[in-house]
């Protein structure tokens, strides 16, 4: 019988509606992380999580409380990212626990990837225990929100605690709910080991490291354990808990238990996440259920802005790799940018997680492509195509049929902003389904939208035509047939390749246009005039032209002092080597990235 | 090594008032001082003394190089003859600022061997004269070359600056009519450059002076209108009538050997390029003056060309001949676009090549 005592939670919120200072008080009241050691969101401990307030790693963490009936019980929180880009870490976390804390804010309240969360976690039979927090903020209204969880999610909240994680009010009562609502963990202690992989990440001192959730029997030091999806066979090393900041090696862990296994894994690839981990010599009957396995559906090309740094670029996508499996990527080539790699990832947002990374973890100046979504294009041979590279789409003569992937939105909003979204969904080529009334003041509205309408900045414009009050959620629908054209952008006649994307017919005039117009503001004038042109197939749809440049011209060498003359020469020499030679025209990194934000 | 010829530079750091575009160097004025600094100059002359050796050309720059004396001048001049065969066609230059000269003061450096004067007059617009901090008026600028052709100067060279706030062509052409109906052979046409620490270096001196495309129109403006005049323009910033190009400069973008003397005075002299530390005390304590090496192995293609296509002759095609194939192979381009002539041999640049020459150049020898 698996441990009475424990409870593995996660916690489910909003960006901003205080996941993490809530996952700070906790460490602090059950005393795992010292007053003096503490500091702000201690379990987002890199520094873009810091920066941008988002969790992007699930981490776990073991915890003791003694509760008001006198028993002391372990905790096991899971801290899971809350945007939709992440979702597949929380449907991970979500596996490992009995229950979720909900925090919703007492002014904003239930907002979309809330509710993604919260449905994913009833999905997966949790107990949700929902909290209100912010309650110190002037705009609070814990009546009204509790009232919003009930009728949106159906689950009772009038009696939800109201806290306020920031100024420590009412956090005993949470701890308590923890205790009293969330089942203890089921399981036999005595059956063969068979434990989930929810997570893994790379040490450099001990090999992989997997964080796994015990459903039957028990593990330790010196076990042999299988890996049942890759047959990979390893011995234990260590078997323990996680502090707020080390592995506690405990020696075992068993039935009931979140802990981490250790076991001298040189590859990552060994361990996916999802697998079940068994004993060798006494295997159980059949793996647990696993996760789906989570798809790309954003690809960009990275190249490195210094062709020399090639192989740091693979270097540290490896690295990354390692640990964020849902990063995906293969070598290729582009005329304009030489050699780099088609990434592949699960959103935007984890898009620029990982262009960030590479950028400041790794030191490295990147040149990014516009992203893509995979097109799935039939050709008139009956062959079946998926594109995630503009520049491998057919010859337009040669595709019967040509789809794009759609996405079904939840956008919640109060009721003032839903004209000015009807109009965003709809530029957008999104098809209106329906409009909820969450209470007098917000409504949930649900569009069908064309992925690859999204991709871009659509998140940013919702968020300035609702003055950052509208949040949005999506998830995958299929593939729906579509009237798609590859646009092409030449420089001086010659197509630059990675500017090509696919678009949608009727979109793609306007587009071509921007496009046309943010380049010529980002390419500056050269010695030659550059005719920037915007065409579909030989057609030219949009057209600009960068002067050539008039003055460019060291007037005085005076007293024969060249130095600076060649200083200049020098300079420039220094300078060509940070733009990209297109024949005669010399693009900057700024134009490749500046056509990625068309609207700013 | 020895040297056939040299020009000898000999610049005078002095300044009765610094203009706020420049960023050359310069000091205040003080009487002990310079005394000091022309007996280091003759010092340093006798250093690199070699009888076999002609100085074809001397030029006074600055600073003020008129704030010295006709006697001082003429010191320095007699030692330079005494260390070196100073011809009697040698072109000896005189950089003056007109508030510092009179008839009086010209007669004598007449007579102590200048035989080439240049004056900075900038503009024969008052307005602008202000603009740019100098002290005279377009007057006195006037006088400065009528006094120097009176006292018996057939070179004379006039400065002039465009690109200066709200110049207009007809503006700049006023300027140029005035100066060119004097006794004037010779014309320097700078575009103001805003050098990095001058207090011009600021945002709203950059927002009032004109932007690249007038600055380039009032530049071609010039270079037409002088043509017309009869002085044709030789390099970058130079026009003269034909026979007046002053052979000094000419030797910088040559190749040719040329001595520096005084403090952050440069160098090509035997083989090496090298200068003298910004730092007056020290050129005047020091027996000989202290030279850093910038190169020593100058004049290589990139460099050559680079001087060489500052002048309208240009350069020849076969004078890197392991070059010459990269060369042609990008005139047509560069001819198509007007920013060059070639005639088979030589490529010259255009005045709108010479607008981008930086462009231009790094286009051909990179």
């Amino acid at each position: 019988m698996a441990n009475q005592k424990i409870r593995n939670f996660c916690i489910i919120a909003h960006i901003d509606h205080g996941k993490s200072t809530l996952a700070d008080r906790i460490l602090e009241k059950t005393e795992t992380v010292a007053v003096r050691d503490m500091e702000d969101q201690l379990l987002d401990n890199m520094d873009i999580e810091r920066e941008r307030g988002i969790t992007i790693k699930a981490r776990a963490v073991r915890l003791k409380y003694t509760a008001k009936d006198g028993e002391e019980y372990i905790f096991n929180l899971i801290d899971t990212p809350g945007h939709v880009d992440f979702n597949y870490e929380v449907s991970r976390s979500l596996v490992a626990c009995e229950g979720a804390i909900l925090v919703v804010d007492a002014s904003q309240g239930i907002e979309a990837q809330t509710l993604a969360n919260t449905y994913l976690a009833i999905e997966n039979d949790l107990e949700v225990v929902p909290v209100v927090n912010k309650i110190d903020l002037p705009s609070a209204d814990p009546e009204r929100v509790c009232n919003e969880v009930e009728n949106v999610i159906g689950i009772p909240a009038m009696d939800a605690p109201r806290i306020s994680a920031k100024m420590g009010i009412n956090i005993d009562e949470v701890l308590e709910r923890i205790v009293t609502d969330i089942p203890a963990p089921s399981g036999d202690t005595e059956k063969p080991l068979k434990a989930l992989i929810f997570d893994s990440y790379y040490d450099s001192y001990k090999g992989v490291i997997i964080y796994v959730r015990i459903k039957e029997g028990r593990v330790k030091t010196g076990d042999n354990i299988r890996l049942m999806a890759t047959g990979a066979v390893f011995t234990v090393v260590e078997a323990g808990f996680m502090d707020a900041d080390k592995l506690v090696n405990n020696g075992s862990l068993e039935a009931g238990e979140v802990g981490y296994i250790s076991a001298s894994i040189k590859s990552i690839g060994d361990t996916q996440v999802g697998d079940t981990v068994t004993n060798n010599d006494n295997p159980c009957d059949e793996a647990l259920e696993g996760y789906r396995k989570v798809n790309p559906m954003v690809f960009s090309g990275i190249y490195p802005a210094d062709g020399a740094k090639y192989g740091d670029l693979r270097d540290a996508l490896e690295k990354l790799q390692l640990n964020d499996a849902s990063l995906s990527f293969e070598p290729e080539t582009s005329i304009a940018l030489g050699f780099g790699f088609r990434c592949g990832f699960l959103g935007l947002l984890h898009m620029e997680i990982i262009q960030e990374r590479l950028e400041r973890e790794y030191n490295l100046d990147l040149i990014t492509t516009a992203p893509s979504v995979i097109y799935k294009v039939t050709l008139t041979s009956g062959e079946v195509q998926y594109i995630d590279n503009p520049t491998n789409y057919p010859d337009p003569a040669l595709i019967q049929t040509a789809e794009e992937p759609m996405v079904k939105a939840d956008i919640l909003t109060p009721s003032e902003f839903v004209g000015n979204i009807m109009e965003l969904c709809q530029d957008r080529r999104g098809i209106f389904k329906d409009m909820q009334y969450l209470d007098d003041t917000r409504v949930n509205l649900h569009y069908e939208l064309p992925l690859n309408e999204i991709v871009y900045d659509f998140f940013d414009v919702l968020k300035s035509r609702t003055r950052g009050y509208a949040s949005f959620d999506y998830e995958m629908l299929g593939y729906v047939p579509s009237k798609l054209v590859k646009l092409d952008i030449l420089l001086n006649g010659d197509i630059v390749d990675a500017l090509s994307f696919i678009i949608h017919a009727d979109k793609a005039y306007g587009r071509a246009r921007k496009i046309a117009e943010k380049l010529k503001e980002n390419i500056p004038r050269q010695l030659f005039e550059v005719p920037i042109q915007a065409a579909i197939g030989g057609k030219v749809i949009a057209r600009e032209t960068v002067k050539a440049m008039r003055k460019d011209v060291l007037a005085k060498c005076y007293g024969g002092d060249i130095t600076r003359k060649k200083k200049l020469l020098e300079k420039q020499k220094e300078g060509k080597k940070r733009m990209r030679q297109l024949g005669t025209v010399e693009v900057p990194q700024e134009a490749f990235m500046s056509v990625l934000k068309l609207d700013s | 090594m020895t040297t056939k010829d040299t020009g000898i530079y000999i610049h005078i750091p002095f300044c009765a008032k610094k203009c706020a575009y420049c960023d050359f160097y310069s000091e205040p004025y003080r009487k002990n001082t310079v005394e000091d600094y022309v007996n280091a100059v003759i010092r340093n002359v006798k250093a690199y003394s070699d009888k076999s050796c002609v100085a074809d050309t001397v030029y006074f720059g600055g600073g003020t190089p008129s704030l010295l004396s006709p006697e001082q001048v003429g010191k320095i001049l007699r030692e330079i003859s005494d260390s070196f065969i100073l011809p009697d066609n040698a072109e000896i230059t005189l950089e003056t600022n007109p508030n510092t000269v009179d008839f009086r003061k010209l007669s004598a450096y007449r007579g102590a061997g200048i035989n080439r004067i240049s004056i900075g007059v900038q503009s024969m617009i008052d307005t602008e004269l202000r603009f740019l901090s100098r002290k005279h008026t377009a007057e006195r600028a006037e006088k400065a070359v009528t006094d120097a052709y009176n006292a018996g100067f057939e070179n004379i060279s006039c400065d002039v600056m465009i690109a200066l706030p709200e110049q207009s062509p007809e503006s700049l052409t006023y300027t140029l009519e005035k100066i060119t109906a004097l006794p004037v052979r010779h014309i320097s046409g700078y575009i103001l450059k805003i050098e990095h620490g001058t207090p011009f270096d600021t945002e709203s001196i950059k927002n009032i002076i004109p932007d690249d495309d007038t600055t380039a129109d009032l530049y071609i403006k010039m270079v037409d209108f002088l043509k017309k005049k009869g002085f044709l323009q030789y390099e970058v910033s130079n026009f003269a009538v034909s026979g007046f190009e002053s052979r000094h400069n000419c030797r910088y973008w040559k190749c040719l050997d040329y001595i520096g003397i005084g403090a952050s005075a440069h160098s090509c002299h035997k083989g090496k390029r090298f200068r003298v530390e910004r730092d007056l005390q020290e050129f005047i304590e020091n027996p000989v003056q202290k030279t850093i090496i910038t190169d020593d192995n100058p004049c290589g293609f990139e460099e050559y060309a680079m001087l060489r296509l500052r002048l309208s002759e240009g350069l020849n095609v076969n004078d890197f001949p392991e070059h010459k194939s990269g060369l042609l192979k990008k005139i047509p381009e560069l001819v198509k676009s007007g920013y060059i002539n070639y005639d088979g041999e030589y490529i010259s640049l255009t005045p709108e090549g010479f607008l981008v020459s930086n462009s231009v150049i790094e286009y051909l020898v990179f």
